[in-house]
C-alpha cells in the first residue's frame, strides 16, 4: 500500500466506498419481498379514494395546527427570551423555571394536560377556538420553551455595539430592541426556527389525544384511521408524502429568505 | 448663562476591582475641539463613554450643557438625543440601507415625517460625500465609507456635541484620510467635539486643546503645540516618543 501514489490510493478508497454502497442497495432490493410490499403499501385504488379529503381536510388541519402552535410559541418564546435577558432577577427565574420544565416534558403530556386539565380546573370557561385553541396552547407551550432559547442566543449574537449605537441616537431600550436588535436576531435564528416549525408539523400528529371530530382530523390520524378501515398500509404512505408537501417547500422558502438577507448582513 | 458643553467632576470608574478612572476633572466649552490622547488602557475611551452614560460612573458627576447626566432621575434618552457618538467599529445597522440608518431614529425618536427625515438624511450624506450611496447596505461599503455614514447618522439627529471614540482605529491606513477630512470640516463648521484618537497630526492641526491621559488620570492638557511638541511631563514625552518610533519602545524599561 505504501508504494501506491497518493492519488491512486485516494481513487481506490473512493471506488471501495461506491462498491459498498451499491452492494447494500442491491442487497436490500433483492432480498425484499416486493410483491407483498406493493400489495400493502402501494395500492393505487386505496390512495385514490383518500383524495381529495386528505388535502382539503387533513393536510389543511395539519398546517393550521402547526401554524397556530408556532405563532403562539413564537410570541411566548420571545417574551421568555426577553425575560431571561432581563435585569430583573425574578423575571429570569420564572423564565428559566418555565424553560426547564417544558423542555423536559413530552409534548403529548402537555397537550393532554391542556386538553383535559384546563377544562377540569375552569369548568365554566372554554379555551377560545375550541380544539384549535387547545392545540395552539398545548403544542405552543412546549415549542415556546425551545424557541425562547433559540431567540435568546440570537439576541446575544447581535453585537453589543448595535444596542449602544441605537441608544446613543436617543432610542429607548424597548425601541432599540424592537427596531435594531430583534430584526437582526431573527435573521440569525431563521434556520433553527425552521427546524422548530418542521418538528411542530410532525408533533401536530399528537392532536388525536384531544379527541377530535371528523373535520378536525390531521394527516397521521387520517392515515391510521384509513389503515384500520381498509386493512392496508397505503394510507400511511400517502400521509407521509403529504408531510413532505409541507416541509420541502418550507425549506426552499427559508433558503430564499436567507439569500435575500445575506445581502444586508 | 452658558454652561460648558461637558463638565466632569471627580469622575471615578471601576470595572470590578480595577479602577480605570481615578478622579477626572475635565471641561469642554461649546465650539471647542478637544482631542484625548494616551496609551491604550489609559481610560480615555471609558471617559468618553461616561459622557453619554454608556458607562455608569462609580463616583463623580457629569454635566452636559448644564444637565446632570449622572442624576438617576435624568431622562437619559433626551440627553443622548443632543449628543452624537461615533464608534471605532462604526456600528451601522447592517439590516438597514444607508438611508434607513440615517432616518430610523429621526422618525422614531424625533418624530419627523418621512419626507423631512429623508431630506435631512440626504443633506448629511452629501456633507460626508456619500450622497450616491443612499440605497446601499453597510456591508457593500468600505470601512471609510461606513464610518462617514455613521458620522452622517449622528449629524442627522442635529446634535450639539459629538463624541468620537477612536473613529479611525479600525480603518485601513489609506481610508483614514477621508474620515479625518469629514471631521476637520465638522470642526471648522463650529461643532463641539471630543475626540479620542491616535491620530497626532489630526490633533495637532484641528484640536483647540489636547488632553493626555495615562493610568486613569489627566496627566497634562493644553494647546496642541504645547502638549504634543513640548510636553512638560515625562510620561507624555515617552508616549509621544513611542508613537514616533514604535521599534525603540522595546528598549525602554
Amino acid at each position: 500500500m505504501a508504494s501506491l501514489r497518493r492519488r491512486t490510493r485516494q481513487r481506490l478508497i473512493l471506488w471501495v466506498q461506491y462498491a459498498v454502497f451499491v452492494g447494500i442497495v442491491a442487497l436490500v432490493a433483492f432480498t425484499a419481498d416486493w410483491g407483498t410490499l406493493r400489495e400493502s403499501f402501494f395500492r393505487l385504488d386505496i390512495a385514490r379514494d383518500m383524495f381529495p379529503e386528505v388535502i382539503t381536510v387533513n393536510l389543511r388541519n395539519t398546517v393550521l395546527y402547526t401554524l397556530l402552535a408556532f405563532v403562539f410559541g413564537l410570541v411566548l418564546g420571545l417574551i421568555l427570551a426577553l425575560m431571561r435577558l432581563s435585569k430583573v432577577a425574578p423575571y429570569r427565574w420564572v423564565a428559566t423555571a418555565y424553560i426547564e420544565l417544558f423542555r423536559g416534558l413530552p409534548a403529548l403530556l402537555v397537550l393532554f394536560a391542556v386538553g383535559y386539565g384546563i377544562p377540569t380546573a375552569f369548568p365554566n370557561r372554554e379555551i377560545p377556538g375550541g380544539v384549535y385553541g387547545s392545540v395552539a396552547l398545548g403544542l405552543g407551550l412546549t415549542a415556546a420553551a425551545y424557541m425562547s432559547e433559540t431567540i435568546r442566543a440570537g439576541i446575544q449574537a447581535v453585537p453589543r455595539g448595535q444596542m449602544e449605537a441605537a441608544r446613543t441616537l436617543g432610542m429607548s431600550p424597548a425601541r432599540a430592541m424592537r427596531t435594531i436588535v430583534l430584526p437582526q436576531a431573527f435573521r440569525i435564528v431563521i434556520p433553527p426556527l425552521t427546524n422548530e416549525i418542521i418538528l411542530l408539523t410532525k408533533d401536530s400528529s399528537l392532536v388525536f389525544v384531544l379527541g377530535v371530530t371528523a373535520s378536525q382530523i390531521e394527516l397521521t390520524k387520517f392515515g391510521t384511521d384509513t389503515l384500520n378501515a381498509r386493512v392496508n398500509s397505503t394510507p400511511i404512505l400517502v400521509a407521509g408524502l403529504c408531510y413532505l408537501i409541507i416541509t420541502l417547500p418550507l425549506s426552499q422558502l427559508v433558503r430564499r429568505l436567507e439569500i435575500r438577507y445575506n445581502k444586508a448582513r | 448663562m452658558t454652561h460648558p458643553a461637558i463638565q466632569i467632576q471627580d469622575l471615578h470608574k471601576s470595572f470590578g476591582p480595577v479602577e480605570v478612572l481615578k478622579g477626572i476633572d475635565f471641561e469642554v466649552q461649546p465650539g471647542e475641539v478637544v482631542c484625548v490622547v494616551g496609551p491604550s488602557g489609559s481610560g480615555k475611551s471609558t471617559l468618553l463613554r461616561c459622557v453619554n452614560l454608556l458607562e455608569e460612573p462609580t463616583r463623580g458627576q457629569v454635566f452636559v450643557h448644564g444637565v446632570e447626566v449622572t442624576d438617576p432621575d435624568v431622562d437619559i434618552d433626551a440627553v443622548r438625543r443632543r449628543i452624537g457618538m461615533v464608534f471605532q467599529q462604526f456600528n451601522l445597522f447592517p439590516h438597514l440601507t444607508v438611508l434607513a440608518n440615517l432616518t430610523i431614529a429621526q422618525r422614531g425618536v424625533l418624530k419627523r415625517s418621512r419626507s423631512e427625515a429623508d431630506r435631512v438624511a440626504r443633506e448629511n450624506l452629501d456633507r460626508v460625500g456619500l450622497a450616491d450611496r443612499a440605497e446601499a447596505y453597510p456591508a457593500q461599503l468600505s470601512g471609510g465609507q461606513q464610518q462617514r455614514v455613521a458620522i452622517a447618522r449622528s449629524l442627522s439627529m442635529g446634535p450639539e456635541l459629538m463624541l468620537f471614540d477612536e473613529p479611525t482605529s479600525a480603518l485601513d491606513p489609506e481610508l483614514v484620510g477621508d474620515v479625518l477630512a469629514v471631521m476637520r470640516k465638522l470642526a471648522h463648521d463650529g461643532m463641539t467635539m471630543m475626540v479620542v484618537t491616535h491620530e497626532m497630526s489630526f490633533a495637532r492641526e484641528v484640536a483647540d486643546r489636547v488632553v493626555f491621559m495615562d493610568g486613569g488620570i489627566v496627566v497634562e492638557q493644553g494647546p496642541p503645540a504645547e502638549v504634543l511638541t513640548a510636553p512638560k511631563h515625562e510620561r507624555t514625552r515617552s508616549f509621544l516618543a513611542r508613537l514616533l518610533d514604535p521599534a525603540a519602545a522595546v528598549d525602554e524599561p
